[in-house]
């Protein structure tokens, strides 16, 4: 009775547990054993991570394909730079600054806060009107908002020192700190995907008129949604500006969209899991090709400079996962325990009720 | 005079948007797909155009039909290879399947010829100038414009009085249909991208024309510029494009000139809200379609 309860429970929470221990065993054994390459791979994994997982909130839930989050990471990585460092070396580092901004200094945590903040309070400003539009309409106005934040950090001398580096921000996104945070965030996305606006939000995916027809109210859903994974990118973006300490704006543009993209989809955007294991295999993929491409550089293989064999062999990855398995590696599944095959308690939420689609 | 002038080279920009804007019009009519592999494709003409120029004794004129040539191997390749393959799968899966393809050729650009930019071989055709009724004008732009419109002549006749046309415009109105009255939906979809190709290759000529040179990214301004315009004139058909086009190049004057100096580096963010507005509260653009309806696989 109360054992079985404890089981049913557990079962439900299973998938957080399958995925974490995993994450934070390979966290301590990086932390005791590895060199420092391996370590920084693996907390830009984690951060990456926290973005995909933003990315898959929303895109997963709700079907539209989300060019933005990666302008959203850029504002939480830029707002939460600019809180984090001290007005000296934001003098340095951005000549032009305003002077309230200037004064701006807070500790490391605030600033990632503020970043997340701000990125939600502006896809709270913008976003509401283009939750009305879906398929290839959602799609290009979302990638066109992607464009526009490009812009406004490229220009925005004031803030963001145009174009040019932004640097001298302080290294403060740890390991254990990416690790921590990108296992809460992954906690927040199940507790999202299970909870009452969740449910609203893939029932609007799997069939918008029957949805509305129950009394969703779809744009609505959308919205809050949005907001709320735009708030994962931009912590996402605080984290990354406070791992890699220099970016320029570009670092939140076509590039790093194609690497969560191929992160998300090769994992399977409809779970918590299939981020996390897309995210995995990415990662992984990337690193060894990356290693070979510096190896044959350093060995001067070729008499040319090899760039680009690492996109290149992920678009092709990216290509043939879409091709042969479009709802990713988990297909739509997530991982789970179920404790007792053969239990009379054979509750409702089963895995098969996850394979809309 | 030189209003005259100004009007010439804003035609001849007109022109070639609306060219570009109708070779990625031509997919999205029947897949409902931005094919963001479509810059690329004007890149990899733009490269033809330097390999073949600099490593060949060719006349000029054949160097640009091996590019335009090769631009439409690529697009039909990109169709045969990974388009056809997830066609039937989401709207989401075609979306980042073009992306991937797009990412794929830049880097395969950047792998195999150099990231630096390439000169390309112009004949002096592109550099002269011609006086007309007093007016100096460059070649260029009475190039663009010629070819520009023997281009749109060509495919209106193509879309009006083929076989192969009308079935074009047929899928674009309906899919489904159109393969249940026996149109073979891979050899519709095969034609829609060679033609794209092909457009893309032209456009490829004079856009590299402008500057002489070719670089892995190149293909990014006209893939962006064609996107605008064809959210501003409308998706479904040529008319559409050929109005985005030209509304493009009117709208990005017209910003220039009524932002203030200060907004003046927002530009390319002002069109792209410009386009976000249209699809808000006009998602069919400037020329509505007789006949539009939701995507089918």
């Amino acid at each position: 009775m109360n054992a079985a309860r404890f089981l049913n429970r557990l079962s439900s929470y299973s998938t957080l547990i399958i995925l974490a221990v995993p994450l934070l065993v390979v966290t301590a054994l990086t932390d005791l054993l590895a060199n420092y390459l391996v370590l920084r791979i693996l907390t830009a994994f984690f951060v990456s991570l926290i973005v995909v997982l933003g990315m898959q909130l929303f895109m997963g839930n709700s079907g539209i394909l989300a060019w933005a989050h990666v302008g959203f990471m850029g504002i939480g990585a830029y707002v939460s730079a600019l809180c984090s460092m001290t007005p000296t070396m934001k003098k340095i580092a951005i000549p032009q600054v305003y002077p309230f901004l200037l004064q701006l200094h807070m500790p490391f945590w605030a600033a990632i806060l503020m970043g997340a903040l701000l990125a939600a309070v502006i896809a709270a400003l913008v976003s509401y009107p283009l939750m009305r539009l879906s398929d290839a309409a959602g799609a290009i106005s979302s990638f066109a908002l992607l464009i526009i934040i490009n812009s406004v950090l490229v220009h925005w001398d004031r803030v963001t020192n145009g174009p040019r580096t932004l640097f001298g921000i302080d290294e403060r996104t740890t390991i254990w700190i990416a690790a921590a945070c990108a296992i809460l965030v992954m906690i927040l996305a199940y507790i999202f995907k299970e909870s009452s606006l969740g449910l609203r939000l893939r029932a609007s995916r799997a069939d918008a008129y029957a949805a509305s027809a129950v009394g969703i109210n779809i744009p609505l859903v959308r919205y809050f949604s949005f907001i709320i994974s735009a708030a994962i990118a931009g912590f996402g973006g605080g984290l990354y500006a406070h791992y890699i300490t220099s970016f320029t704006p570009n670092a939140f543009y076509l590039v790093e969209t194609f690497n969560v993209l191929a992160m998300l989809v090769v994992g399977g955007t409809l779970g918590i899991s299939g981020a996390v294991v897309g995210a995995a295999v990415v990662t992984i993929a990337r690193e060894g090709v990356r290693a070979l491409e510096n190896s044959l550089n350093l060995n001067h293989v070729f008499p040319f400079d090899v760039i680009g064999l690492t996109e290149v062999f992920l678009a092709t990855i990216l290509i043939i996962s879409l091709i042969l398995r479009p709802e990713g590696i988990m297909g739509g599944r997530e991982f789970r325990w179920h404790p007792k095959k053969a239990g009379k308690e054979a509750g409702p939420e089963t895995p098969a009720a996850e394979q809309e689609q | 005079m030189v209003i005259y002038e100004f009007l010439i080279n804003a035609i001849s920009l007109g022109c070639l948007y609306a060219l570009m804007a109708l070779g990625l019009v031509i997919i999205y009519g029947i897949l409902k797909m931005v094919n963001f592999a479509y810059g690329e494709l004007i890149m990899f003409a733009g490269y033809m155009l330097y390999l073949v120029g600099s490593f060949t004794n060719l006349p000029w004129i054949l160097v640009a039909l091996a590019a335009v040539l090769g631009a439409v191997i690529v697009s039909y390749l990109t169709e045969i290879v990974a388009f056809r393959q997830v066609r039937t799968k989401s709207l989401t899966a075609l979306l980042i399947t073009s992306f991937a393809v797009s990412t794929l050729l830049q880097n395969a650009a950047l792998l195999t010829i150099s990231p630096r930019a390439k000169a390309v071989i112009l004949p002096p055709i592109f550099s002269t100038t011609v006086s007309v009724f007093g007016l100096n004008i460059a070649m260029r732009h009475i190039l663009t414009i010629g070819v520009s419109i023997a281009m749109f002549i060509g495919l209106t006749l193509l879309f009006r009085y083929t076989v192969l046309g009308i079935a074009l415009r047929a899928a674009a109105d309906n899919f489904r249909m159109t393969r249940m009255l026996g149109v073979p939906a891979d050899l519709v979809i095969s034609s829609a991208f060679i033609l794209s190709g092909m457009i893309a290759g032209v456009c490829a000529l004079f856009w590299i024309g402008r500057t002489a040179s070719v670089t892995p990214t190149i293909g990014l301004g006209p893939l962006l510029i064609a996107f605008i315009a064809t959210v501003i004139g409308g998706m479904s058909s040529l008319l559409g494009a050929a109005v985005g086009g030209f509304a493009y190049g009117l709208i990005f004057t017209m910003i220039g000139v009524l932002l203030p100096q200060v907004l003046l580096d927002y530009r390319e963010a002002f069109m792209f809200l410009i386009v976000m507005l249209i699809l808000i509260f006009r998602p069919e653009g400037l020329v509505r379609a007789k006949h539009t309806q939701e995507r089918v696989g």
